[in-house]
């Protein structure tokens, strides 16, 4: 059955806390996830006071902050500090969130922070996205198509139909959603998904694709495709603000029409 | 999760190999679109049914077994159990391979569902029929 304890070495203990200078005014804690793969042992909540008026807006600048002032041995990935590379995907005061983009003081009280959930984790924030990778590269996620583009010109899109890949481009593969689903925490191993399943219909929406048929034929399963039950976790977290849920409704909807 | 020795035997094969599994099944589109076809039989169905056992509240037997003789009753009657429990298998397999893992198991426990849910099914239409007929 489904397990609802965590294994016993990965229990969460409670680990150092690193208090604020002398004359901090504006204090904020951060309760932070540690666990080094080298020492052994379990992982804990690392608390750090944090004066917030020499800090930069974002849960970022105070992650980089505790890591060039405080803690040194602080590991998490980062890069465009903007929300398009989604490097510093992680769960902030409950939910799934790029931590550039999320607002310290959207968070009320001790801001919380964990990796992605139920991922594998290499060294405190950074989880192991292998799989995930790996089921996004199953979908084939490229333009597939057995007629020639045009001698020197691109392949031509309408507008209308450029404008069905509208809320599907956008996604950065941060995976706030496919961690944030119940389904792909149970059946990850199976199950594609909500941000493999949004890509992959990204490309059939796409009029210049032609392997429509068989990409369908390769959802069509009930676990890549239909553990999905549309509870809509993977909207509710989507730090882009796109729309998984329905990517994947219409997928099922395509499913449905070409047997109807 | 599937358990250990499954992870330690899988473990040198490929992320994207793991990933692929054993390709799409092809199937689940009906099972999804049954579902939801007798979902929305079942709304008019079951008001059906409940507007009647209000109707028939404190009725003599003779009454009631007069109501569930006529034809129409019948059919209905028939139609709303078959949906019902069409409905309620498709709707356990679902929770069954969400949360039973292992596929041994999974597979023993769906058998067991599915042919108490036809032995119920086949009982709640004989109880429908010698009532009625």
């Amino acid at each position: 059955m489904a397990e609802f304890m965590l294994p016993a070495n990965s229990r969460v203990g409670k680990g150092k806390t690193f208090k604020a200078p002398a004359g901090a005014t504006h204090v904020r804690e951060f309760k932070i996830y540690r666990w080094n793969p080298d020492d052994g042992a379990n992982p804990s909540t690392d608390t750090y006071e944090i004066d917030l008026d020499s800090c930069g807006p974002m849960v970022l600048d105070a992650l980089i902050k505790i890591k060039n002032e405080v803690d040194p041995s602080l590991t998490f990935r980062r890069s465009c500090r903007e929300g398009i590379c989604g490097s510093c995907a992680m769960n902030i005061d409950g939910t799934n969130t790029l931590a550039c983009l999320k607002p310290i003081e959207e968070v009320k009280g001790a801001v919380r922070i964990n990796p992605l959930p139920h991922m594998p984790v290499v060294k405190d924030l950074v989880p192991d996205l292998s799989q995930v990778y790996a089921q996004y590269r199953s979908v084939e996620p490229w333009l597939k198509s057995d007629t020639p583009p045009p001698p020197d010109a691109e392949r031509l899109q309408s507008k209308e139909e450029r404008a069905k890949l509208d809320g599907l481009w956008e996604c950065i593969l941060c995976f706030c959603c496919s961690t944030s689903c119940p389904s792909y925490w149970w059946n990850g191993d199976r199950y594609l998904g909500p941000a493999v399943l949004l890509q992959a219909y990204r490309w059939i929406a796409d009029s210049r694709d032609e392997y429509t048929g068989e990409r369908l034929d390769a959802l069509e399963d009930p676990f890549k495709l239909y553990r999905c039950h549309t509870i809509m976790n993977c909207t509710e977290t989507c730090p882009k603000g796109l729309n998984p849920a329905k990517a994947i409704g219409k997928i099922k909807q395509l499913i449905v029409e070409r047997q109807v | 999760m599937a358990d250990q020795k499954d992870i330690q035997i899988n473990i040198m094969r490929s992320a994207l190999g793991r990933a692929r599994g054993l390709g799409g099944a092809k199937s689940g589109a009906h099972h999804w679109w049954v579902q939801r076809l007798t979902s929305i039989a079942l709304v008019p169905l079951t008001l059906w049914f409940i507007w009647n056992v209000i109707a028939h509240g404190g009725a003599p037997y003779e009454v009631v077994v007069a109501w569930m003789s006529g034809p129409l009753t019948l059919v209905l009657l028939l139609a709303l159990v078959v949906t019902t429990f069409q409905h309620m298998q498709m709707g356990l397999q679902v929770i069954i391979e969400d949360y039973v893992p292992h596929e041994g198991k999974r597979l023993a426990v769906l058998l067991v569902m599915k042919g108490g849910t036809v032995l119920l099914a086949l009982a709640a239409i004989v109880s429908i029929l010698r009532v009625g007929l």
